[in-house]
């Protein structure tokens, strides 16, 4: 699925709306698609989820674990919650502009 | 870890998508516990309000004493293609259970006192079967602190109103 943003940029996206090329991605993005995901305003907490999601990607080719995101990001499981309650690694991943996190974990 | 397949095809109609579920634990081995786990950490992941029921020896996932020490069931397990005999032979079963172990870390599956803790910080319920406490002689003091309330199977069914009941 292709969509073009205000800016004429095309972009693919999954049905789901993840990205599918992260390199799309800019960080103008983020605040509209979280407030299409039900997120208010992104705090500095979301974007230290949001940073450390992209990074990993980036850097490893897949997206960290729940538990993994618990321990390494800065931020434990309970905020995680807090700040993406409907579900931390998907969420963040969406609004980080990489694919859809595919473990069970 | 993960990586990106096709995906499969997804219901978006909100009265097809699951919104709640509360999962039965019932057995006590290694492999007993956790599926119920991976489900109800899976569910809480895609935003769906996840209960745990622990009964029978299902308990044994919250009961502070034996958390850390669930083994594999190598006797009489025809998955582990073990001769029954051989299950059963001291150590056994405790090698098996390090073997598993030691490839659930590498998937980045928790050890289950962790995994227990990560869920409820998600913010899943976690209970435990009356029937089941009152006869192991069992008191809310054996139970992890994350254990909210031991509860009737009545009241479970309470709970579970609204959503989708698995047992495990």
């Amino acid at each position: 699925m292709t969509t073009t943003t205000p800016l004429g940029s095309p972009i693919e996206l999954d049905p789901e709306g993840f990205f599918l090329r992260p390199e799309q991605w800019d960080e103008t993005m983020a605040e509209p698609i979280a407030r299409e995901n039900g997120i208010g305003a992104l705090t500095e907490r979301h974007w230290q989820v949001i940073n450390f999601m992209r990074h990993s990607y980036l850097t490893t080719g897949s997206a960290p674990s729940i538990r993994t995101l618990g321990k390494a990001s800065g931020v434990p499981v309970k905020e995680l919650y807090q700040l993406f309650p409907k579900g931390p690694a998907k969420l963040a991943a969406k609004i980080a502009g990489i694919p859809k996190p595919r473990g069970c974990i | 870890m993960s990586d990106t397949l096709q995906q499969p095809e997804l219901a978006t109609d909100p009265s097809q998508t699951i919104q709640k579920v509360s999962i039965i634990i019932s057995r006590g081995s290694l492999e007993g516990i956790y599926p119920g786990l991976i489900m109800a950490n899976g569910a809480r992941m895609e935003g769906i309000d996840a209960n745990l029921f622990f009964t029978f020896f299902g308990l044994d996932a919250i009961n502070r004493a034996k958390h850390e020490h669930v083994k594999v069931a190598t006797v009489g397990n025809p998955g582990l293609h073990l001769a029954t005999w051989a299950g059963g032979f001291p150590g056994v079963a405790a090698m098996v259970t390090h073997r598993f172990a030691g490839e659930m870390e590498k998937l980045d599956i928790p050890p289950i006192p962790e995994f227990i803790e990560l869920i409820a910080d998600s913010g899943a319920g976690m209970y435990a079967c009356k029937a089941s406490v009152d006869m192991f002689h069992l008191s809310k003091d054996d139970f992890i602190p994350q254990v909210q309330d031991i509860i009737t199977v009545g009241e479970f069914y309470g709970l579970a109103g609204g959503g989708q009941i698995i047992f495990t």
